[in-house]
């Protein structure tokens, strides 16, 4: 990742070590290894959209010419497996990172260096399934890699696959842990749970569902490992083994999986429709709720991706049923949405266009998403184009449309340069349009007859027209993404200096520069309120109507006037990368095996070295000075009755939670 | 908005009205552009009882989201612009409100309710399409990568890829695979839903048609490599057309007798010379194989229409292309047993072959 960008200059804190390179492989700051997620998830992102666009070529016409059956089963693979384990995930982890430790009021998460094992274990593992592509070709099992399929094929490319996902979820339970942690004991004084933003709330839920979802689908990896390396015969039919047993396993995770990827999206809407709108979320306790019910609710339906294997009509009956019931939380998201518009004073904004594309597209993949707990037209819908159209609407109109919002909504905090408007307009429309053209006619296709994952479809079938027009709506997305990323080079040069507080912001992260400080507050807030900066900036008058104070709720740190603070920060590491690394040899080497035991042994060297020197690395920066006043500021303007003790706690001295790594 | 409006805003508004009226033309063209499309593997056209139920269950269920879509949608278009700020205009106070609890208790109970109206057809419709068949033509479907067989056992009648039943009957199938192989998925769209083929499962599936006709399918599970050629055809027939088809199927197969020296009979020894019979099977002969053939069953090949999973004519053009080297027509892997292997057989040797197959009436 030599390509890297720099942050524009702002005063560098005290604390800073060398500059160049060396300061993002070793950083433990929250913000780095967000940017880091970040620029890497939107590689990934090009990378998928690429195998997109050849498949959108192969499909143009019947009988397509363009890439042969392999190639094209290759593609589909790893565009399912990039899009979801490679970008949406690890974009809502940059987004995470870099945002919830500040909208909450920390300093950093609860474990640093673990936060940075989680990203470079994450690229490492991107870069091992991708690499696939000169070592013998792309996974080509399908994401969802069912069994027998996935254990049958000789070659090496389902190890790749599995390992790479075992890989991912290290790096996702890692973040899970890290992320829960965090929520639960660094608030700042009065940011109680039901004060977080709806964005911190939906990470939370997400990280409990990778922390329960992720253990299932590791059992089955697994399986499919020793099936394939070591002769057991979990899947096997011919010795008792069970087939369906992966589908069971695979999808008790890639259900919640589901709500991992939409979840983030959810948050972020959550804060841009207010901030626009000028007024708070809509119904905040509901709409926090309703994501929680969404999450325990998104455990109790796998069964609905197997309607077609046979199991029998009561147990259809009772998922069908199941899956019904998820549309209630969903529908109430979508209406307190509305609400949060309705009545407010709507500035249409990039970042809020996304968002309210956010919301009408998403009410569409929800629609059909009920379609297909009619157990019975999900038999004609499953495994179709149908299918393919649904979770489209859901993941691209829905996931891709919010983390876009996010990107539009946050770039200027985090660069220090606001994106251009125009631009993202531009953006927006091309994409609003190309995603429709692209996906609504095959809704149509799906009904047709026309079943998904094929490399060619015959003449004479009617599916000829759509699957002409869905091309075409392709290339014009990947004209949007084209003008994102012009945008995203020139306002990183030369955009518009953003100031801390350009939407007139009603979170936390508003009050700090732009981009925060290193420490992020210079004094760590007292929380008081639900959008606690926006009332810190705005009084009532008679009739109920804000008016701006006069006082200044701005952090010292975004202020001119601001000098150095002497805030204690955890010590950059390069044990957390030198570990990912050695996990990722140690894969290498097991797709050799014998020969590979050799790599296998330098990576276990490297992983063991990495975690010893990790143990016993002196945990106080041997440049900053040991100042544990973080938490001075505890009891001023103390929390009022918020009743969470743990919001209570002091912050700020971050080397008593590193020290418990 | 109204009675303020300047000339020139309302001259931007003709435009925007334009603008509207154009995307409408362009949608409606779109859409109208599509109709009028070949269908034989479109489940919007159902042609059996247990299909149109599955269709008109979608429909209802398609009208009511078509009610909720229009009024979601018109209640975000209406607010984005009703509350929206003008340009140039400063931003401007609103109330901050938190939200309503009767509107939530509301909008909590109609979704749960419209979902309960949708509940009670859908749990019919899922036990009445389970319901046993009545008097019905058993037929065993095993899939194969990548072409399907199809036994009748009653009828002591296989074949592959091509699917005959009767008219008006109900046809229940049972669905299975080879250990050794994967899953697929039976979908013949107009006759009926899907279903999978599992190793080491039994799925049943009642299908039926109503009217004679040629219905098309294919494999709707990813099955590997050559997943889009496994296609197949059912030909449904009036009850004494398909008597007739399995009095056809029953006849001993067209041998050439011995002595013949035709260019027949020197396919029918290439047939048994060059390797062809130790994986297919011509039922009555020598090159029976005792059901164990991993090929499709060639008895009555020349009755068909299409072969290699049904993905072409059965014409000789294609058939000596096919014995040149299969994996030209179709992606196959041979060396895993997946598919036909090129036998590397001469131009003679294949115009002798093709005569001898479109015989095998």
């Amino acid at each position: 990742m030599a390509t890297i960008v720099e942050a524009p200059p702002v005063s560098p804190p005290a604390s800073e070590p060398t500059g160049g390179i060396w300061a993002w492989v070793t950083t433990v700051d929250h913000k780095k290894i967000g940017i880091m997620y970040g620029i890497s998830a939107m590689a990934f992102f090009i990378l998928g959209g690429i195998e997109a666009l050849v498949i959108r070529l192969q499909l143009a016409v019947p009988d397509g010419v363009i890439v042969n059956e392999d190639v094209y089963n290759q593609l589909f693979t790893m565009h399912g497996t990039t899009m979801v384990f490679l970008f949406v995930m690890p974009v809502a982890a940059a987004f995470g990172n870099y945002f919830m430790p500040i909208m909450i009021g920390a300093r950093d998460v609860a474990f640093p260096r673990l936060n940075a094992l989680s990203y470079w274990t994450f690229l490492a593992g991107g870069i091992f399934i991708s690499s696939s592509f000169f070592l013998g070709g792309f996974p080509d099992g399908a994401w969802v890699g069912y069994s027998p399929l996935s254990t049958q094929s000789e070659v090496i490319r389902m190890d790749f696959w599995a390992l790479g996902l075992l890989i991912l979820g290290v790096a996702s339970l890692l973040g899970a842990v890290n992320f829960i942690t965090t929520i639960f004991t660094m608030r700042a004084p009065g940011m109680t749970l039901f004060r977080m933003p709806v964005f911190v709330w939906m990470q939370l839920v997400v990280a409990f569902l990778l922390a329960f979802s992720l253990p299932l689908v590791t059992v089955g990896l697994f399986q499919v490992i020793l099936d394939r390396n070591f002769g057991t015969l979990f899947y096997d039919a011919a010795t008792g083994g069970d087939p369906v047993l992966w589908q069971h396993l695979f999808w008790l995770f890639g259900h919640p999986e589901v709500y991992i990827l939409i979840l983030p999206a959810m948050g972020i809407v959550s804060e841009v429709l207010p901030t626009f709108s000028r007024k708070p979320l809509f119904g905040y306790q509901f709409v926090v709720f309703a994501g929680a019910a969404i999450g325990f609710l998104g455990f109790g339906v796998w069964a609905h991706h197997m309607f077609t294997a046979g199991l029998g009509p009561v147990a259809e009956t009772a998922f069908g049923l199941m899956t019904m019931t998820i549309a209630v939380p969903t529908g109430i998201k979508i209406f307190n949405w509305v609400g949060t518009m309705w009545g407010g004073n709507i500035s249409f904004t990039t970042p809020m266009l996304f968002a309210v594309g956010f919301v009408a597209m998403f009410t569409i993949g929800g629609l059909s998403g009920v379609t297909h707990a009619i157990v019975p037209a999900d038999a004609q819908q499953h495994d179709s184009y149908y299918v393919v159209a649904h979770f489209h609407y859901v993941l691209f109109g829905g996931a891709v449309f919010g983390i876009f919002s996010g990107v539009y909504y946050w770039f200027g905090k985090v660069f220090g340069r606001m994106l251009d408007e125009t631009l993202g307009k531009w953006h927006f429309w091309l994409m609003l349009i190309g995603f429709n053209l692209t996906f609504a006619p095959m809704h149509l296709l799906g009904l047709n007859g026309m079943p998904r994952r094929i490399a060619t479809y015959g003449d004479g079938l009617g599916w000829n027209y759509w699957n002409f027009i869905a091309t075409v709506g392709s290339f014009i997305i990947a004209l949007s993404i084209l003008a994102f990323l012009v945008n995203a080079v020139r306002s990183y040069r030369r955009g518009r200096p953003a100031g801390p507080d350009p939407w007139d912001g009603r979170t936390l992260e508003w009050s700090t520069s732009s981009p925060p400080a290193e420490y992020n507050f210079a004094e760590v807030p007292v929380v008081e309120a639900i959008d606690d900066f926006w009332y810190k900036k705005y009084g009532e008058d008679e009739d109920h109507l804000p008016v701006r104070l006069e006082t200044n709720p701005l952090d010292p740190s975004a202020l001119e006037s601001d000098e150095e603070h002497h805030v204690h920060l955890p010590s950059p590491s390069y044990y957390p990368i030198m570990l990912a690394l050695g996990i990722v040899t140690l894969a290498y080497g097991f797709l050799w095996i014998p020969i590979g035991f050799a790599v296998m042994a330098i990576g276990l060297v490297i992983m063991l070295l990495a975690i010893f020197g990790w143990a016993l690395e002196d945990i106080d920066h041997p440049m900053g000075d040991a100042d544990h006043n973080g938490g001075d500021h505890q009891g001023e303007g103390h929390d009022d009755g918020g009743g969470d003790d743990a919001a209570a706690e002091p912050i700020g001295a971050l080397t008593e939670s590193d020290g418990g790594e | 908005m109204g009675s303020y409006s300047t000339v020139r805003e309302a001259s931007t508004s003709i435009k925007r009205h334009r603008l509207a009226a154009g995307v409408g033309l362009v949608v409606l063209s779109l859409v109208l552009a599509a109709c009028g499309t070949d269908g034989a593997q479109d489940s919007l056209s159902p042609a059996s009882e247990r299909a149109r139920n599955v269709d008109g269950l979608f429909t209802f269920t398609l009208i009511i989201a078509a009610v909720v879509f229009v009024l979601v949608q018109g209640a975000i278009i209406y607010t984005a612009i009703k509350f929206r700020r003008k340009k140039g205009e400063e931003p401007r106070p609103v109330k901050q409100i938190h939200g309503n609890t009767r509107l939530e208790i509301a909008w909590t109970i109609a979704p749960a309710l419209i979902l309960a109206g949708l509940a009670v057809p859908t749990v019919q419709t899922i036990f009445e399409n389970a319901e046993d068949p009545v008097n019905a033509v058993e037929i065993t479907v095993t899939g194969h990568q990548w072409w399907w067989e199809f036994d009748y056992p009653d009828l002591g009648v296989v074949t592959a890829n091509e699917m005959h039943i009767p008219v008006g009957q109900d046809i229940a199938l049972t669905l299975r695979a080879d250990s050794g192989d994967v899953i697929h998925s039976f979908w013949v769209p107009r006759l009926s839903g899907k279903r999978d083929l599992v190793p080491g499962h039994e799925n049943t599936l009642t299908i039926s048609a109503d009217q004679p006709g040629l219905y098309l399918g294919q494999c709707a599970e990813f099955c590997g490599l050559s997943h889009a050629n496994m296609r197949l055809r059912v030909y449904a027939h009036e009850p004494a057309d398909f008597d007739a088809w399995v009095q056809s199927q029953l006849a001993a197969a067209a041998i050439p007798p011995a002595g013949d020296e035709s260019l027949r009979a020197e396919g029918w020894e290439l047939f048994l010379g060059r390797g062809c019979a130790a994986c297919h099977a011509i039922d009555g002969t020598e090159a029976a194989g005792g059901g164990l053939n991993p090929g499709p069953n060639l008895t009555h090949f020349a009755m068909r229409d299409t072969f290699a999973g049904a993905l072409y004519d059965r014409e000789p053009a294609n058939l000596s292309a096919w014995l040149a080297n299969p994996s030209d027509l179709k992606s196959m892997e041979p060396d895993l047993n997946r598919g036909m292997p090129n036998l590397g057989l001469t131009d003679e040797e294949i115009t002798a072959l093709v005569a001898f197959l479109q015989g095998l009436n």
